[in-house]
């Protein structure tokens, strides 16, 4: 118990301090956004197709616009870390880097399901579907969790290289495939309106992914940010 | 173990480059050391290695009768570190580093003491504004403010005078005297003698990747402490020559 305050006071406080100056600069949600927007609306666009194909299409559009616009975001919330040397900040505190690690992540899951809110009603009313059903908004949360759970990881690999902006996708690109391609089957299934037995399969192998993901990174976190 | 800071044979290595050769080094509670090298001799590299942000790659590394890397978590409590780098937000304003920072260490009562560092480092009308809006001195006052916000045994400060006007300067040597007076530890680079000669009780030169030399301040006067340095960095360099 005496353990488990300080860890999340530690945690409170990375989540804290990242959304104070998200909401001072709103640099990430902005680059994410507008990157979001664009995507959707060249697909729309591009793929002028008949309505019931794009149906068929939707959910890969949708998972492929938050797969990058989620690397744009988390790439810039590693870069923050890195201006001022704030890394070694962190790293310096006598706090468990776990809690570094979750504090990061959750600012992180919560700036992408900020811009999925969004994102969301544009494509639906842009591709004339509803995507506000319960099931699908579930698969949202889930797929953003494991994706965020893995990027958050890689991102303070790659903010230590040069490169970092190409590095990170090339990553998490492979990396999160199990996740995203879950995550798209079980969208595309809510939206095609299958029944519960169809979409459970892919359903529980994202929620399997998530849970690996997350404690995975958890645990390695530690000997991945030192020099 | 009696020493507060003890260092034995430590190599560190990037690559195939070898930066500090066997070190040896040991700090007794109290003392304040002003470890003087040229650019590049590996001064941050130790000074990192010693505040646990980087590894050893052999060696012995006890801090407060703690062993770095294996049992780092106690040792970062007792730490305080001035970096290159203010290690500060720029979208946040001065308390909300502070506060920040503040939590992370546990700091309490938190508010009285920001309002406490904030003053002793002449940022007090300035709090509410953004550190990206301050000028590079004045990111160095936080950043010492931030160092010493949660009262740490152990100063580690690597040049922590770059970019001080005069009075932030004095302020610094204010701070670091109040430190001392206290019974803390300090090591501090520097390459400008002129800055930590009446500040430090002991003197370490690190050339050539080792301590090579070593000089208690008491008793030393101005002349003496050049001399020093001098032939510190003479005897580095005769013997670089001898070896190739
Ligand atoms: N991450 C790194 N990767 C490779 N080499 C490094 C790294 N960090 C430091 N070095 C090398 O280690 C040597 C010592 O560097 P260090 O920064 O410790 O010197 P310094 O004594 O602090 O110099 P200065 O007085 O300029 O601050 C240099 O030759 C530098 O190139
Ligand atoms: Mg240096």
């Amino acid at each position: 118990m005496s353990g488990l305050t300080p860890f999340l006071s530690a945690m409170g406080a990375v989540i804290w301090k990242d959304l104070r100056a998200e909401w001072r600069s709103r640099e990430v949600i902005s680059a994410m956004l507008v990157f979001a927007l664009l995507v959707i609306l060249i697909f729309n666009f591009a793929l002028d197709l008949q309505p019931n194909v794009r149906a068929g299409i939707s959910s890969g559009v949708l998972w492929v616009t938050l797969a990058f616009a989620g690397t744009l975001g988390l790439n810039r919330s590693m870069a923050v870390e890195k201006d001022r040397g704030c890394l070694d900040g962190l790293l310096l505190a006598p706090v468990d880097r776990a809690a570094i690690y979750l504090g990061k992540a959750f600012a992180n899951l919560l700036f992408m399901l900020l811009v999925a809110l969004i994102v969301l009603p544009v494509y639906g009313i842009l591709y004339n579907t509803n995507l506000i059903i319960p099931g699908l908004l579930l698969v949202i949360f889930l797929g953003s969790e494991g994706y965020v759970a893995v990027g958050t990881l890689l991102a303070s690999m790659a903010v230590q290289a040069r490169t970092r902006d190409i590095l990170l996708p090339i990553l998490l690109f492979p990396v999160a495939v199990p996740v995203v391609v879950s995550a798209v089957k079980a969208t595309g299934g809510f939206l095609a309106g299958l029944a519960w037995e169809e979409i459970q399969p892919w359903f529980t192998l994202l929620v399997v992914y998530d849970v690996i993901f997350t404690s995975v990174a958890f645990m390695v976190f530690d000997s991945v940010v030192e020099e | 173990m009696g020493a507060l800071i003890e260092v034995r044979s430590l190599v560190k290595r990037f690559g195939a480059k070898i930066v500090l050769r066997q070190l040896n080094f040991s700090v007794e509670a109290g003392e304040f050391v002003a470890l003087l090298g040229p650019n590049g001799a590996g001064k941050t590299t130790f000074l990192r290695i010693l505040a646990s942000l980087a590894r050893p790659s052999m060696g012995e590394v006890w801090v407060a009768g703690f062993r770095l890397p294996q049992q780092a978590a106690n040792v970062r409590r007792r730490l305080g570190v001035v970096s290159h780098q203010p290690l500060l937000y720029g979208d946040l304003s001065a308390e909300e580093n502070l506060r920040f920072y503040g939590r992370m260490y546990a700091v309490k009562p938190l508010e009285s003491r920001i309002d406490e560092v904030l003053e002793l480092v002449g940022l007090a009308a300035r709090r509410r504004d953004l550190v990206r809006t301050f000028s590079r001195g004045m990111q160095q006052r936080l950043a010492i403010g931030r160092a010493i916000l949660h009262d740490p045994d152990v100063l580690l400060l690597d040049e922590p005078h770059t970019g001080l006007d005069q009075d932030a300067c004095d302020m610094l040597d204010g701070v670091l005297r109040q430190i001392a007076a206290q019974g803390r530890t300090v090591v501090m680079t520097s390459h400008d003698l002129a800055r930590v000669e009446d500040l430090a009780s002991r003197f370490d030169v690190l050339t050539g990747g080792r301590i090579t030399a070593t000089q208690p301040a008491h008793g030393l006067a101005r002349d003496g402490l050049l001399a020093f340095y001098r032939q510190a960095l003479e005897a580095q360099r005769s013997l670089r020559g001898a070896v190739q």
